[in-house]
């Protein structure tokens, strides 16, 4: 369980969180989401006990960040922007280092590098230095280390920044896998990122709380792009046809619906619409544009 | 301790698997090896000539041999070990690896103290290698021992002092050439700060000639243990570490 309150951050000029508040419930995966510079990374590092609050708490399963860092740093396993590696070591002896460092006990230490070897598949550059070892496999050493001392937490920022389409999706794996038995935090600007893996999204921009979103929420909405700008589709006719629909908000090259509730079995509607002849390019989920929204806004209300 | 001992080991590890280790060693013996072989040869050629003029009896070895050669080695310590420390907290900085060493669980002074104890030990490593010279004095000549291990404790304790004040300049920057500049320039300045004093005022004379490791080395070379030499040292010592350990938690709270 993690808890902000009214957390902020100032820098000798600049204010790079402004009285945030969220919480994140034990064992789920939030997404932390906003532009380059909305202040994720140095909220991540406040949570780490990198760095210290300027005001406000973050409270990590009832203990306070500023004052117990220690403690907090143990239960929480933490993945950085730039994976922190030194290339003139090899996998191996890394991992030790970082197993060592966690204050994992001496004769548990093989027990605990050969598990998250197991873990994020490291087997194949074990032997090699960190210098010779692809992004792919830098980034799943990276992962490696936040989770050899098994946390509680875990804070991975972008955990799949500069990575190939496959191996993103492998990474994506991993981290779904770590649900239930941690709680996950993960800054990403890659919006599938976080509606596929994410439980909730918290989004920030300019060092502000903009939203607070649930997958509840995000899936109520849903996005279908049209080939053809209009329709001649009577959407009274439409709404009247599908209760479930709570608002459809017809735009140039899109419609876009929000349901009552989430989980909508969208199928139906699909079929109504291709028989009406409307000639559908996509259908998405309707996060994206809500995020747009919330980041174009003011104070993240949207209408 | 620990904790310490972690950090020590792993920098030890990159240190020894980088080409930097060997090559300053190699080039630090070459350079001292230089100085040694010079000084014996005027050694030599003073004993030749005492020999013909008579006069052997103020022949001393520790005088004429080691008390020059300490001297010489301090000045190209001086260069050497600005270079041994200027990675140490720069590069973790540049590496970002600091994120991972100030969200572990280690105290910020095992992290310090670790960096500290690794740059001393390969010093006194280099220093014992140049204690191998001496194998050819003991064969044909007698030193004396304890003089010669005041001197080797004296230029092990300057050192010591040097890696403090290079660690404190590596925490200052990433930049490892601005580490290493700012190392030796402070060492140089605290070295001739007794010149100063010379022409000063005699209250100032006294202080600036106490500060400047000159005064103290000279004690050391001589064989004399003064356990004001010593605590001089140790303070020194002591400064760097908490400066560096006070700069890193100032930076926290910037």
């Amino acid at each position: 369980m993690i808890e902000v309150e009214n957390l902020s951050k100032k820098f000798a000029n600049i204010e790079a969180v402004r009285h945030v508040s969220f919480k994140v419930e034990k064992g789920k995966i939030w997404g932390f989401l906003g532009p380059n510079g909305a202040g994720k990374t140095t909220t991540m590092r406040i949570l780490t006990g990198y760095l210290p609050p300027t005001e406000g708490r973050a409270v990590i399963n009832g203990i306070d960040v500023s004052l117990d860092p220690n403690a907090i740093k143990k239960m929480v396993g933490y993945l950085p922007e730039v994976v922190p590696v030194y290339p003139e070591l090899t996998v191996r002896e890394y991992l030790r280092f970082v197993a060592e460092l966690m204050g994992i006990e001496r004769r548990k230490i093989k027990f605990a590098v050969e598990r998250v070897v197991e873990k994020t598949n490291l087997r194949e550059v074990f032997p090699r230095l960190v210098r010779n070892i692809s992004r792919g496999y830098r980034q799943r050493l990276g992962i490696a280390q936040a989770i050899i001392h098994e946390p509680e937490i875990l804070i991975l920022d972008e955990p799949t920044i500069g990575l190939d389409p496959a191996q993103i999706v492998e990474i994506r794996e991993m981290i779904k896998s770590f649900r239930d038995s941690a709680t996950v935090i993960l800054s990403s600007h890659i919006l599938p990122e976080i509606t596929e893996v994410c439980d909730g999204a918290v989004i920030i921009k300019d060092g502000r709380l903009m939203a607070t979103l649930t997958r509840e929420e995000w899936g109520k909405n849903l996005e279908i792009v049209t080939a053809t700008a209009g329709t001649k589709l009577n959407l009274a006719d439409f709404k009247k046809k599908f209760p479930a629909i709570q608002e459809i908000r017809p735009e140039s090259h899109s419609l876009r619906l929000e349901f009552k509730q989430a989980g909508e079995d969208v199928n139906r509607i699909l079929k109504y619409l291709i028989d009406k002849e409307v000639r559908i390019r996509e259908v998405k989920s309707g996060f994206e544009a809500l995020y747009l929204k919330i980041i174009a806004s003011e104070d993240g209300r949207v209408a | 301790m620990k904790n310490t001992w972690t950090i020590a080991k792993k920098e030890l590890k990159t240190f020894l698997y980088s080409p930097i280790a060997y090559i300053l060693t190699a080039f630090f013996l070459l350079v001292t090896g230089f100085f040694f072989y010079n000084i014996v040869a005027w050694v030599n050629e003073q004993s030749m000539r005492m020999m013909q003029y008579g006069g052997m009896e103020q022949l001393n070895v520790n005088r004429m041999l080691y008390e020059p050669f300490f001297n010489n080695m301090t000045i190209i310590l001086m260069f050497l070990l600005p270079l041994l420390t200027m990675r140490l907290l720069a590069d973790e900085k540049k590496m970002r690896t600091d994120e991972l060493l100030f969200t572990a669980p280690v105290k910020m002074g095992s992290i310090i103290l670790g960096k500290y104890l690794a740059a001393l030990l390969i010093y006194a490593v280099i220093l014992l290698l140049t204690a191998t010279f001496s194998i050819f004095i003991f064969l044909y000549g007698n030193p004396e021992v304890a003089s010669l291990l005041t001197g080797y404790l004296g230029l092990f304790l300057l050192g010591a002092v040097f890696i403090a004040i290079g660690l404190l300049a590596s925490s200052l920057t990433e930049n490892q050439v601005i580490a290493g500049v700012i190392a030796f320039s402070s060492i140089l300045l605290i070295w001739v700060i007794s010149w100063v004093g010379e022409s000063a005022g005699p209250a100032w004379r006294g202080i600036l000639t106490y500060l400047s490791f000159f005064s103290h080395f000279q004690n050391m070379v001589k064989g004399v243990i003064d356990t004001q030499d010593i605590v001089y040292h140790l303070s020194f010592i002591f400064l760097g570490l908490y400066l560096t350990y006070s700069i890193y938690e100032f930076r926290k709270w910037r």
